[in-house]
């Protein structure tokens, strides 16, 4: 078996922006006292003079980086998840989403993966947040290859993008050489017939391991890559509702609000079947190792399995 | 100053405030003591110091103004519309369905910069239009306008400290310190004073003027000229409801529109004020 090759999805935002900064002039990056964390570190190594560190105040940082917006450039704005789209909310929600200025979200940090530092600072609530608001895209990216593609289209894009990475080094699973990202298109990495895992982040591979186990005990589920939870890819979605008849959500994030949420919020309109959702229960996370938590909280590919087989039973 | 151009000042913020008691009586809703207060300034600022183009209110060059205090929409609307960004006639169908004016300012409206209104925000958005205009060597000014109840808000103090930590001299805040907030005297609220020595001790260049006057007003933006490598903050003493003797100081004229009747006597005695100007 070859090696795998594990990444977090930040450090990947961190080569994204600097390798973007040549080619786009206007692209600026704001940070509140996270640099190193969030990786933004690596831009304002190359560009000091476009780098800008607002200190620990993330919403005058959301502010700052609508007025540049409105001047014509187009800002990075980073933090974790928690303060960019948790503590900053209204100024996301007022400052950026109403008057649907080009601001680019980078929160990292998301999810319950960051381990250690406990419940404070494990945002499971961001994706459900950032949906409310009008003209919000969200993009969750699944690996490194998948999060550099997406930080370069989100440039590319003109309005608000709020992107979404982790901590925890991951595995890469996308061919850098021939991966294509396009804003709103969900992937479909495994084809199958009884039941569709719809996955976003590092639940994807998780998913599409989850999906083996289950080829070995003879149920065939298809895998959906959604990288973009808004806007939704709703064909893509709907035609696994119509064609498997059975969806499993699953994301490191809370159950409430987020990519089961959108997915079932789709299905129940085009096609009513039943959708099962793997994520965070409304509950808050606590301290420890990362691989542990997700474990523990059933973030893993032996609980995806296990779910499915479950609802297979009880709805096929 | 020289007294046409003073006289001609006194007569625009007359009108100005005609539209504002239009604006919020046909809106039987609104905030006019706030925008009141802020009417000589806007005057002043639109009229003499801002380059602004009606014919193209989005000229990359212009001078840029975000109402960090949104609610004196009414305010910001008079004066653009007197300026020609959009017919007066849109003042009166302020608030309402279909409506071009918005209930606080939206960047949507020819000749407004930001859209605004949940308080606090404005300033940051100044800061960054501000350090944009650093990144371009752009020779364009920004200003806004905060409430004396307004920097309350946290985050005010934070944008303080980002515009005096990246020396934004092409930033100018005004704090409209007509002294009442919602609940009563700012100094009863939760008091924010000394206003001047916070700003101060942010690292400001504070300046203070009889917001009235506009004698006292260009001596302020003179001075104001005059500094660079930090940011400058003027806080002007002002009266909320200032020109309408029944809103004049009154805290109850925050969030209130004149009925029909006070509609008349605002307009009587803004008319007559305008005949003493002739």
């Amino acid at each position: 078996m070859a090696d795998v090759i594990k990444k977090a999805t930040r450090e990947s935002y961190g080569e994204a922006l600097k390798e973007l900064a040549e080619e786009c002039d206007k692209l600026v990056v704001l940070d509140a006292d996270l640099a190193e964390a969030t990786k933004t570190v690596m831009f304002k190594k190359a560009y000091p003079e476009r780098f800008f560190d607002c200190g620990i105040a993330e919403a005058n940082m959301m502010g700052v980086a609508a007025g540049l917006a409105a001047s014509g450039k187009i800002p990075f704005a980073s933090s974790f998840a928690m303060f960019a789209a948790g503590r900053a909310f209204e100024i996301v929600r007022n400052s950026i989403g109403y008057p649907h200025l080009n601001v680019k979200i980078g929160a990292t940090h998301a999810g319950i993966s960051v381990g250690e530092d406990g419940a404070t600072h494990q945002c499971n609530e961001d994706i459900a947040l950032m949906r409310t608001i009008p003209g919000m895209t969200i993009i969750n990216p699944a690996d490194g290859v998948e999060a550099k593609a997406a930080v370069k289209a989100a440039a590319a894009y003109e309005g608000p993008v709020y992107l979404r990475f982790g901590r925890l080094a991951t595995p890469i699973f996308n061919d850098e050489a021939t991966y294509k990202f396009e804003i709103g298109k969900g992937i479909e990495l495994k084809s199958g017939t009884d039941v569709t895992i719809i996955a976003t982040g590092l639940m994807v591979n998780e998913s599409v391991e989850a999906a083996k186990m289950l080829e070995a005990e003879g149920i065939s589920a298809r895998v959906i890559n959604i990288h973009t939870i808004k806007p939704l890819d709703r064909d893509i979605v709907c035609k696994a509702a119509k064609e498997t008849g059975l969806i499993i959500t699953a994301e490191e994030h809370s159950v409430i609000g987020g990519l089961g949420s959108a997915v079932a919020e789709a299905v129940s309109e085009c096609c009513p079947v039943p959708v099962v959702k793997i994520g965070v229960n409304d509950e808050f996370g606590h301290s420890g190792p990362a691989a542990d938590l997700l474990k523990e909280f059933g973030l893993c590919r032996e609980n995806i399995a296990e779910k499915t087989k479950e609802a297979v039973k009880k709805f096929k | 100053m020289d007294s046409t151009i003073k006289k001609q000042l006194g007569k625009t913020a007359v009108n100005v405030r005609k539209g504002i008691i239009e604006g919020t009586f046909n809106a039987k809703s609104g905030h006019p003591g706030g925008s009141l207060s802020i009417a000589d300034l806007l005057t002043y600022l639109y009229s003499v110091k801002m380059n602004v183009n009606p014919a193209d209110p989005d000229m990359k060059e212009r001078d840029r103004l975000v109402l960090s205090k949104g609610h004196t929409a009414p305010a910001l609307y008079s004066v653009l519309a007197e300026k020609g960004f959009f017919p007066k006639d849109e003042l009166k169908s302020l608030r309402h369905i279909g409506a071009l004016l918005q209930g606080h300012p939206c960047i949507h409206i020819p000749g407004v910069d930001m859209s605004s209104g949940s308080l606090g925000q404005g300033i940051s958005v100044a800061c960054g239009m501000a350090l944009a205009g650093k990144l371009d060597n752009a020779d364009y000014k920004v200003y806004t306008i905060l409430g004396d109840g307004e920097i309350e808000e946290g985050q005010v103090w934070e944008a303080a400290m980002f515009a005096a930590h990246y020396k934004l001299d092409n930033l100018l805040a005004v704090v409209d310190n007509n002294g009442l907030q919602i609940d009563g005297k700012i100094s009863e609220v939760c008091s924010p004073e000394p206003i001047t020595d916070k700003f101060a001790a942010f690292g400001w260049h504070v300046i203070t003027m009889d917001a009235h006057d506009f004698e006292s007003i260009e001596k302020a933006f003179d001075e104001a000229e005059k500094i660079s490598g930090k940011p400058v903050v003027i806080v002007q003493k002002s009266v909320k409801g200032k020109g309408v003797s029944f809103m004049e100081d009154k805290c109850s004229w925050h969030g209130t529109a004149p009925n029909k009747e006070q509609y008349d006597q605002a307009m009587a005695e803004l008319d007559a004020r305008l005949e003493e100007l002739k």
